[in-house]
């Protein structure tokens, strides 16, 4: 249905980066349903556990720190319509942490986990291959709190709520049970390339 | 299990009143519409004759019992879609819009009290949707609304509150200013900060329920003000506006 009226005016990002519904944004803003958690480094630590939450490997932050880094230049995509271009970020893949303990993985769902209680369901096969990462530096400077720090999944092939701020681990699951978001109405994977924001889409 | 898709509805605009110079109310009539939740909000989509098409979340003022939804936007000047709906839109026009959306930030008579609403400017739209929610179900759930405005002409509901607080049936509305405020006026003339939520909301005791709504800087220092007043992080809930963010 044609808009009466209505005229972009903004210049238009290259469709072959930028998904339907989004607009290019050079700031960064911030989404989170509560307050900022801020857990002491020393405190801190990443989990992997299995379908029990049982642990089967742990990293404290200077074992993370200490682990294989990966440093990436992608495009990020926010379900609220924001895009932004050739963001660094410097973490630890999956792969990497998946090597690093011995394991194989046991499902194919996992469920990442973190500070203020927040949870998101993603396939095992969105976060192989170098696709999801454990970031902990943006644009080569300490990941901020607000941000998602001192932590964050990182998997930008989805849209941006996938990659949880302040993320604690990753828990192996059977099934694919959503996580916070998507059971508040947003879509279990979201692709941002299908237009995946809400569940249904 | 697979959920239907939220489907777009075409939306007629009934009217369009300014609230201030830069914010607007375009009240809607979007049939085929399913109730909202206060707090929730919808995505327009306008599409230009070229096929270009550009789509914002706008947080819906109006309560689940009114007919038809209210949106109340505020004019960005970079902002396409906003620019157009405060601009160019008409009483009469149709505009696309898909909703209601977004099941965390929201509120009903149901989830109790009391309540402490702290909105940054036009972060005030989704929790007015609470206010008037309260009202129409004629509720007397403690509700205390702070709101942070630049100035006083950009006030958005002052008299509407003004109506609802002399009720005299647990709502409190406190307004602050933060950049100069006009001869007489008594209020708060500085941004929120730890004295005023002291001083204003239900403290950490009584256990309320918090919503707290604007530009990010101002969410972020007041939820972590809030938490450092003993209030439970899992009672506060936040919806931040990015600088070009949600709500543009």
């Amino acid at each position: 249905m044609i808009t009466r009226g209505f005229k972009s005016t903004r210049l238009r990002g290259d469709p072959s980066r930028v998904p339907p519904g989004q607009y290019v944004t050079n700031d960064f803003p911030v989404l989170s349903a509560g307050p900022t958690p801020r857990t002491p480094l020393d405190a801190w630590s990443f989990g992997l556990r299995d379908v029990h939450e049982n642990e089967l490997a742990t990293w404290r932050w200077k074992d993370l720190l200490a682990l294989p880094s990966s440093t990436v230049t992608v495009d990020i995509h926010c379900v609220t319509k924001w895009s932004k271009l050739d963001t660094q970020w410097k973490g630890v893949t999956i792969d990497a942490l998946l090597e690093a303990a011995g394991l194989a993985p046991p499902t194919p769902y996992l469920t990442a986990f973190c500070d203020g209680g927040y949870t998101t369901n993603l396939a095992l096969e969105d976060l192989l291959d170098g696709r999801g990462l454990v970031a902990y530096e943006y644009d080569g400077a300490p990941i901020e709190p607000e941000h998602g720090g001192p932590a964050r999944l990182l998997v930008p092939h989805l849209y941006f709520w996938k990659s949880s701020k302040w993320v604690r681990g990753l828990a192996f699951m059977e099934d694919n049970e959503p996580g916070f978001w998507e059971t508040h109405g947003y879509h279990l994977r979201g692709d941002p390339w299908k237009e995946e924001r809400y569940a249904g889409d | 299990m697979r959920a239907s898709p939220i489907r777009w509805l075409s939306a007629e605009v009934l009217q369009i009143a300014a609230e201030t110079p830069r914010v607007k109310t375009i009240r809607l009539a979007v049939p085929g519409w399913r109730k909202h939740l206060p707090g929730q909000h919808v995505d327009v989509r306008l599409t230009a004759e070229d096929g270009y098409q550009a789509q914002r979340s706008y947080s819906i003022a109006s309560p689940p019992e009114e007919d038809g939804i209210a949106l109340t936007v505020e004019r960005l000047e970079d902002g396409e879609v906003s620019t157009f709906l405060t601009g160019e839109l008409r009483a009469g026009d149709q505009i696309e819009l898909r909703g209601p959306l977004g099941g965390y930030f929201t509120w009903t008579v149901e989830r109790g009290g009391p309540l402490a609403l702290v909105a940054g400017g036009s972060g005030v739209v989704p929790l007015m949707a609470m206010v008037r929610h309260r009202a129409a179900q004629a509720s007397h759930i403690p509700m205390h609304l702070l709101c942070s405005w630049r100035s006083a002409d950009d006030v958005i509901y002052r008299d509407e509150l003004a109506l609802l607080a002399a009720r005299g049936d647990g709502l409190d509305v406190t307004h602050t200013l933060t950049r100069g405020a006009p001869a007489g006026w008594r209020g708060y003339t500085r941004r929120i900060d730890r004295e005023m939520l002291l001083e204003i909301l239900t403290g950490p005791d009584a256990r309320p329920i918090a919503y707290v709504c604007g530009p990010t800087p101002m969410v972020e220092s007041t939820a972590t003000l809030l938490v450092s007043l003993g209030h439970a992080p899992e009672r506060i809930w936040t919806e931040r506006f990015g600088p070009t963010g949600g709500g543009s």
